[in-house]
């Protein structure tokens, strides 16, 4: 198998953190349901206690700790169903993963759309 | 026969279809995106395709990590759209297509492309931004579409050579089959981005301006890069580009690049836009 260049600051989701991360993968793919989101926010430790995930995993979750999610083999697709729930969007979780404020990673965007940085 | 009429290609942002829906398109962050459609919208009034073929990826919504297709097709005569878990509005089940569907089906498949083949598939963003953005008042019950999913969310992914060749398997599909149908290609997502990690915001303007130039004069050039390429130079979900490789090489007849739009960010993502007009 010829494996995938590393990149910097990028958690390339193989097969590896896919068997890894199953189970925080499944919690969040739940999150598609109403009834399941509801049941989520009644009770996030229990809820991830109900899909097995790991301390390290429901520790992330509890924290918002989207690079600690990653880590733990978190998919973003996944990951994006989680962020859902606290009403955060792909820029607040851009902020939070690169350790900007929202305002600083909009204008970074904008800058690399016009050919900088 | 059938014939392919055009390839389109074009962003898949949920985004657009928030914006969408809570009208935004005038706003000065969206108005540079939206005004690359009207002249795609105008052609497809003019010139109605009776079937899309629309190469899309799914996040999470169909298929999850449990059984996960490389390359999936739709079969079905109608897709439902249903909640994706984060906010962004359900729409209107789309019209699908089952003759044509089918005679694909076989013919990849006698050709060595062994698709997942779906009789029931729920569409996510991926298919339906796409569709509410050409047709905004979501008056496209009347067009016939086969959705193509291709995995670009957990390695292994197929490499864009790969796609590309399925394009072209699908190319000789579509042409071949015996009834007068006009159908139009889509391929959806891109162009650079990156959702996860430290790296997360990566947009390469270079690297999207490159990719659609040799979309058009040589997709071979595409197709040679790796998928570790791809991510270095188009950022971990830029693979969505596999899509506008698989359209591409769906037309091997006289190309005319009839219209462009490239626009960056929309939310963490860069945006292209092209109509090619295909004949033979």
């Amino acid at each position: 198998m010829c494996p995938l260049t590393p990149v910097e600051g990028t958690y390339h989701f193989d097969g590896k953190m896919s068997n890894k991360g199953y189970a925080l993968n499944k919690m969040c793919y739940s999150l598609n349901a109403a009834e399941c989101r509801e049941e989520f926010s009644k009770d996030e430790k229990a809820y991830c206690e109900k899909f097995g995930l790991n301390e390290a995993q429901t520790a992330a979750i509890l924290n918002r700790d989207i690079i600690g999610l990653l880590e733990a083999g978190g998919s973003i697709y996944y990951l994006a169903k989680f962020a859902g729930q606290l009403k955060l969007n792909m820029q607040d979780i851009g902020a939070i993963q690169t350790g900007m404020t929202v305002e600083e990673f909009k204008a970074m965007l904008v800058q690399r759309g016009q050919g900088n940085g | 026969m059938a014939k392919i009429t055009a390839g389109i290609t074009t962003s898949h942002i949920p985004a657009i279809g928030v914006a969408m829906d809570n009208n935004l398109e005038e706003t000065p962050y969206f108005k540079p995106f939206f005004d690359g459609y009207p002249p795609v919208r105008q052609w497809l009034h003019d010139n109605p395709p009776d079937v899309v073929v629309l190469f899309y990826n799914d996040h999470g919504l169909e298929f999850f990590l449990d059984r996960k297709p490389t390359f999936a097709m739709g079969v079905a005569d109608k897709y439902e759209n249903a909640d994706e878990g984060w906010g962004i509005a359900t729409i209107p089940p789309i019209t699908g297509e089952t003759e044509l569907s089918w005679h694909i089906a076989t013919h990849l498949i006698e050709n060595d492309f062994d698709m997942t083949v779906c009789q029931e598939m729920k569409v996510d963003h991926g298919c339906t931004v796409p569709m509410s953005v050409m047709w905004p008042d979501k008056n496209y019950s009347h067009i016939k579409v086969i959705p193509v999913a291709i995995n670009c969310e957990r390695h292994p992914m197929p490499n864009p050579s790969r796609c590309l060749a399925l394009g072209k398997e699908f190319g000789k599909a579509i042409e071949s089959f015996d009834q007068d149908l006009n159908v139009v290609l889509f391929g959806t997502g891109g162009m650079s981005h990156q959702l996860d990690g430290q790296r997360a915001g990566f947009i390469s303007r270079e690297f999207d301006l490159w990719c659609m130039d040799k979309l058009i004069t040589d997709p071979q050039a595409i197709a040679d890069l790796s998928i570790s390429e791809i991510i270095q130079r188009g950022g971990a979900q830029g693979v969505e580009i596999n899509m506008w490789l698989a359209m591409r090489g769906a037309m091997h007849g006289n190309l005319k690049l009839l219209h462009s739009n490239y626009y960056a960010p929309i939310s963490n993502t860069a945006t292209g836009l092209q109509l090619i007009e295909h004949s033979h």
